[in-house]
């Protein structure tokens, strides 16, 4: 370090200015408010603008829906039946005090738990058996290539054949939907397991079902939430169709015997409920997904 | 410098009449041939070649990855037969684990041999004390810098103990700064752990600046072409590399791998290709030969 004496010199004068209180720092004295929320604004600005935006969106939607109804347009589509926002508001309000509303959705939603959570615990592991061993994918994924085309609708009457109860062909045809997602993207979530890692596990002395424990499943961790994703949002599509079809009970039932019964409100009551219902669950996975792999955050 | 000196007993690697070819539709291709290296316990070897001449398949090979097709590999007289923790290993891609934190990832080995949590989180944390590297402990590898990354790779490779270490290209995606420190944290751990090395780079003056010894491969298929001894004292600092001794060093590995590059290069630069060098352009700039 003495090679040469003007590193020497630059370094003493470095060590006395780092002695003394540097004049130019940011020196914590406490700040207007109306400085502080200047400075609030420039750091959240944009979010606050998203915000508006997101809310000023919906609005206009609600108001076009309204204007729309109200002077019930005939524009290519026919706005004649369609009901108002504000009907649709009065049917939920009804609704919600309504014990028979709150079965539909809450017979809807065990569906789903069920169908969904059955293609989970196959679709996962299954996947990472067939990504980890040749054998059983040889075997198993010319199989799932065939049915996988198949929507989850078309096998309404099969499931009908197959299952003793409705309520279990409606579970069934919500496996369906979900399964395929999650299985094709726990594969694809293996195959992009980085070998440099499971070489690096070798070397540390892991055998074969540490390795599995420790690399490959949390590799492919964010494609299993992918496939969980969709699959969630496949279940949905097919739990409403098979509802609509052979349901007594449930919200996809509640919305098509809406439309029997002259219910217009209803309809569209339906539709919200669905909606709600598959972004909550869509968000909860997210959530999940989020907890479970802790790692993914920047 | 005349400090009670332990000899390190373990760690020593011979590899005798190596050989390793892949099958291909075509026949058999050589990647290594006729290779015979040793490393003493407790030494620093490098191996030194052009790109692509077989000396990561070779490391690889040591690893316990890919099995010679000739020849033996032997570890304190034991034969190599798979991976092991015996042979600690750090990887270029950095390889650790994501989703495990700074210390998780550290303690892995030592999981992987069963250890209690709370020992297995002591020693983790002793060994990133010596690497300086404590206060990351609870980080995950995203947030690290490349060099950080790579340091932690080491001490996650020296955790279980092993007989040798074994470095692929460790400071190859570091930018040339960051190497220099990285070399220097290096030369410094091996100094005070005592353990056996093999280190595989393409960068001379990482060779011999880390190294007791220093293979030369040739182009591939990739055999030994040179063993070159290295006289510098220890501890290395960095301006040795400005001294003469390392400079003839340099310049004696520099022609022996000057000459294989060029051959590893021979598909790719033909004599047309080299005539094309000398074409006189006459003053002019690109626009007017375009």
């Amino acid at each position: 370090m003495s090679s040469s004496p003007a590193l020497v010199r630059h370094e003493e004068a470095a060590v006395v200015t780092a002695t003394e209180p540097p004049a130019s720092a940011p020196v914590a004295t406490p700040a207007g408010i109306g400085v502080l929320a200047g400075r609030w604004y420039r750091l959240n600005g944009d979010r606050i603008r998203a915000m508006l935006i997101c809310i000023a969106s919906l609005v206009v939607f609600l108001l076009v829906w309204h204007l729309l109804t109200k002077y019930r347009v005939v524009f290519f589509v026919r706005f004649t039946n369609v009901p108002s926002p504000l009907a649709v508001y009065d049917s939920f309000a009804r609704a919600i005090h309504d014990p028979k509303f709150l079965l539909h959705i809450a017979l809807s939603c065990r569906r789903i738990l069920l169908g969904f959570s059955l293609a989970a615990l196959v679709g996962v592991p299954l996947g990472l058996v067939m990504g980890r061993f040749k054998l059983v994918h040889e075997v198993i994924f010319p199989v799932s290539e065939v049915l996988r085309p198949i929507p989850a609708i078309a096998w309404v009457p099969m499931a009908i054949m197959l299952w003793p109860t409705n309520e279990q062909s409606i579970v069934f045809i919500t496996f369906l939907g979900s399964f395929f997602p999650i299985l094709v993207n726990t594969l694809h979530g293996m195959t992009l397991v980085d070998p440099v890692l499971v070489r690096a596990a070798r070397c540390l002395g892991a055998r074969e079902t540490s390795i599995f424990r420790e690399v490959y499943f949390p590799a492919s961790l964010p494609h299993i939430f992918t496939g969980l994703t969709i699959g969630m949002g496949v279940a949905w599509v097919s739990l409403i169709a098979a509802e609509m079809i052979s349901g007594q009970y449930g919200i996809g039932y509640f919305t098509w015997e809406a439309y029997s019964l002259v219910q217009y409100p209803d309809i569209a009551l339906g539709m919200i409920a669905i909606g709600v219902l598959g972004l909550a669950s869509s968000l909860l996975i997210r959530a999940v997904g989020r907890l479970a792999m802790p790692w993914g955050r920047a | 410098m005349s400090v009670v000196e332990t000899r390190p007993v373990r760690g020593h690697i011979e590899v005798k009449n190596f050989a390793l070819s892949y099958e291909t539709i075509d026949g058999s291709v050589a990647a290594v041939t006729n290779t015979d290296i040793h490393v003493n316990p407790g030494e620093f070897v490098s191996i030194v070649g052009p790109s692509g001449c077989g000396k990561s398949t070779f490391l690889n090979a040591v690893a316990g990855f890919l099995k010679p097709t000739e020849g033996t590999i032997t570890v304190d007289g034991e034969p190599v037969k798979g991976p092991s923790a015996e042979r600690g290993m750090v990887f270029q891609q950095y390889s650790l684990f994501p989703w495990k934190t700074v210390r998780e990832n550290v303690e892995f080995g030592l999981k992987m041999r069963g250890m209690a949590r709370s020992q297995r989180e002591r020693a983790a944390r002793t060994l990133l004390g010596l690497a300086g590297l404590e206060a990351f402990e609870k980080h995950y590898p995203e947030r690290l810098s490349g060099g950080m990354k790579q340091r932690v790779g080491i001490v996650r490779a020296l955790a279980t103990g092993p007989k040798v270490l074994l470095l692929d290209e460790p400071f190859g995606a570091l930018d040339a700064q960051t190497r220099v420190i990285m070399q220097q944290i290096l030369t410094n751990m091996w100094q005070r752990l005592k353990i056996s090395v093999l280190f595989v780079t393409h960068d001379i003056d990482e060779a011999i600046f880390l190294s007791d010894r220093v293979y030369c491969m040739t182009a591939r298929p990739g055999s030994i072409k040179a063993e070159i001894p290295i006289p510098l004292e220890r501890p290395r600092q960095q301006s040795m590399m400005m001294s003469s001794e390392f400079l003839a060093l340099r310049r004696g590995l520099m022609s022996l791998i000057r000459e294989e590059s060029l051959k590893a290069m021979g598909g790719e630069i033909s004599d047309l290709g080299m005539q094309g060098l000398n074409i006189e352009l006459h003053g002019q700039s690109l626009a007017d030969v375009i």
